[in-house]
């Protein structure tokens, strides 16, 4: 039971952080189809310009919090320069190019801004300084910090905030319209250009804080951080739907939960000494209490990919999605 | 008379190499309301998309004394310049307030614009019992109301309409033709493109037809009711 409840909280902590890169994915691909594979990148140079910020400001004496805002504050606008930029330079050129075009270079400029983040950051991990104080609190058993508590309101704040955004401005409603029908938001006076720009831009300040979360969470920043939460954040998006802004958010949290759940009872499912005894040899390696497990929690990777296998297969439009078949 | 408020000049579209419309020269005046007619394929259509600048051609294009050719296509709207277009193209998955209020997204008169959507409930009664709505749930009727209900919404001079009664039942036809002669009478400009071509003329006060991509006639709405090849061609005669 305890297991239970501590894989619920720490899925609800990486599940929210997937979810708000999800929105990056989601919201690119619901306007102009293209899946920005860079999104992970943005995410990761989000976490080092904070960790940047961080180290250079932990010695100074300011209050702790105060230090991680001017990270969180110094990251966001870097990312959101570097997602208008990608659009800008990457992909804009190639609008009205075959669709394989813009998604290869989506995979080129992942891999430019990966090496980049090496020149810049070196090749080794980067270790968060901890300059706050990470409380652990237990609840029903199982342990939540500060730090997965903050990173799980401060998601959900940024979820609603966005839906406000989305659901209730005049441009967000455009936004909306533009992912419908481009040409026919055109006739309407929306200037393409700049939704377009938009989402990419929006995108990319949520991923930053989507970065210095993750960072903060795990400890350490490094240059290919984004390729796998990059990866994972994707299928989130394409278990939700891609393209649906709400199905980005409940596709993050389940994949989180179904990651933690899986990497926490994986061990225990799959240990052959609670199995019906199969064979001599294994009879005795179970003996005295000693357990033979096949898949251990180094598996954690495989779940969230596991996932998108099986919507691809069972269900490609997604939980919330409605048109991608067409589309695709 | 009065004064050309759009003037085509030459006017081309190119598909590849295909020539849809093939150097047409036309003039919608202030205040009138004017067809095009011609069956499938004639390139009416290309020729309004190319109007409101959403496909690239040759030719001029005058509007309101401006040459608008060189214009990208989310200027015109505050020129004063709507196109509902064909299949009436509403967003399915925004509700029908969501929709008129995207139609008057270029206007920054925020009290003007709910008087105006107030007065467009008036004249489209259904649109108000479905505001909240999701406008891929309405009829097609509806549909259409809401395309030119949105249209309006952006307080347009000229309005082009493609096609208006496709795919409708008779009795919205009806209805759909009734609110574009009500528009027009609140002196908007009207280029109306239609297969149905005695629903047009009928009307129209003048009349355009178009026959692979060429104008061939050019006349008032009378004189092309009483045309024995507009009556053979398009009245079914």
């Amino acid at each position: 039971m305890e297991i239970l409840l501590q894989q619920i909280i720490n899925g609800l902590t990486t599940g929210s952080v997937y979810a708000v890169v999800a929105l990056g994915y989601t919201m690119v691909y619901g306007v102009i189809q293209l899946i920005n594979f860079a999104h992970g990148e943005v995410v990761m140079i989000g976490a080092m310009v904070a960790f940047s910020v961080i180290t250079a400001l932990a010695g100074s004496g300011l209050p702790p919090l105060l230090i991680v805002l001017a990270g969180v504050l110094a990251a966001i606008p870097s990312c959101m320069l570097m997602g208008y930029l990608l659009e800008r330079v990457a992909y804009r050129p190639l609008r009205h190019a075959p669709r394989l075009a813009p998604l290869i270079t989506a995979i080129g400029m992942s891999i430019i801004l990966q090496h980049l983040a090496l020149l810049a950051w070196g090749r080794n991990p980067l270790a968060f300084p901890q300059i706050i104080d990470n409380r652990v609190f237990s609840v029903g058993g199982a342990a939540i910090s500060t730090v997965q508590i903050a990173i799980i309101l401060l998601s959900l704040v940024m979820m609603a905030g966005l839906s406000g955004f989305v659901y209730r401005t005049r441009f967000g409603i455009a936004i909306r319209a533009t992912a419908e029908n481009v040409h026919v938001a055109g006739l309407m006076g929306v200037n393409a250009n700049r939704v377009i720009a938009a989402t990419f831009v929006i995108g990319a300040a949520l991923g930053a804080v989507a970065g210095v979360m993750y960072g903060s969470y795990y400890g350490i920043a490094h240059y290919t951080m984004g390729f796998n939460l990059g990866l994972k954040a994707f299928s989130a998006a394409v278990l939700g739907g891609i393209g649906n802004i709400a199905g980005a958010m409940l596709g993050g949290i389940l994949l989180g939960l179904v990651e933690a759940l899986g990497t926490g009872y994986v061990g225990e499912l799959t240990d052959l000494c609670d199995w019906p005894p199969a064979h001599d040899w294994l009879t005795a390696q179970c003996a005295d209490g000693g357990n033979f497990v096949l898949f251990g929690s180094n598996y954690q990777d495989v779940f969230a990919f596991l996932m998108l296998i099986l919507v691809l297969v069972f269900r490609p439009s997604g939980l919330l999605g409605e048109r991608v078949s067409e589309r695709a | 008379m009065a004064r050309a408020l759009l003037e085509a000049l030459n006017l081309q579209v190119h598909y590849g190499g295909i020539a849809a419309v093939k150097g047409i020269s036309f003039v919608v005046e202030e205040g009138e309301m004017v067809c095009l007619i011609g069956a499938n394929g004639a390139g009416k259509t290309s020729t309004l998309k190319a109007l409101a600048r959403m496909i690239p051609s040759r030719g001029e294009i005058h509007y309101d004394r401006e040459r608008i050719e060189a214009l990208p296509g989310h200027a015109l709207i505050a020129r004063g310049l709507a196109l509902v277009p064909e299949g009436r193209g509403v967003f399915a998955r925004l509700t029908v307030v969501e929709n008129l209020m995207m139609g008057a997204y270029h206007r920054e008169d925020s009290r003007e614009i709910s008087s105006d959507l107030e007065k467009i409930y008036g004249l489209l009664p259904r649109l108000k019992e479905r505001r909240t709505q999701v406008a891929g749930t309405l009829s097609g009727g509806e549909q259409q109301m809401l395309a030119i209900g949105r249209a309006l919404m952006g307080r347009p001079r000229l309005l082009l309409l493609d096609e208006p009664s496709m795919g409708l039942a008779p009795l919205m036809v009806e209805k759909v033709f009734e609110v574009v002669r009500k528009v027009a009478a609140e002196g908007v400009t009207i280029l109306l493109v239609e297969q149905n071509a005695r629903l047009a003329l009928e009307v129209c006060s003048r009349g355009y037809v178009m026959e692979s991509g060429a104008i061939t006639l050019a006349d008032s709405s009378a004189a092309l009711l009483a045309d024995p090849r507009v009556r053979a061609a398009y009245l079914g005669e």
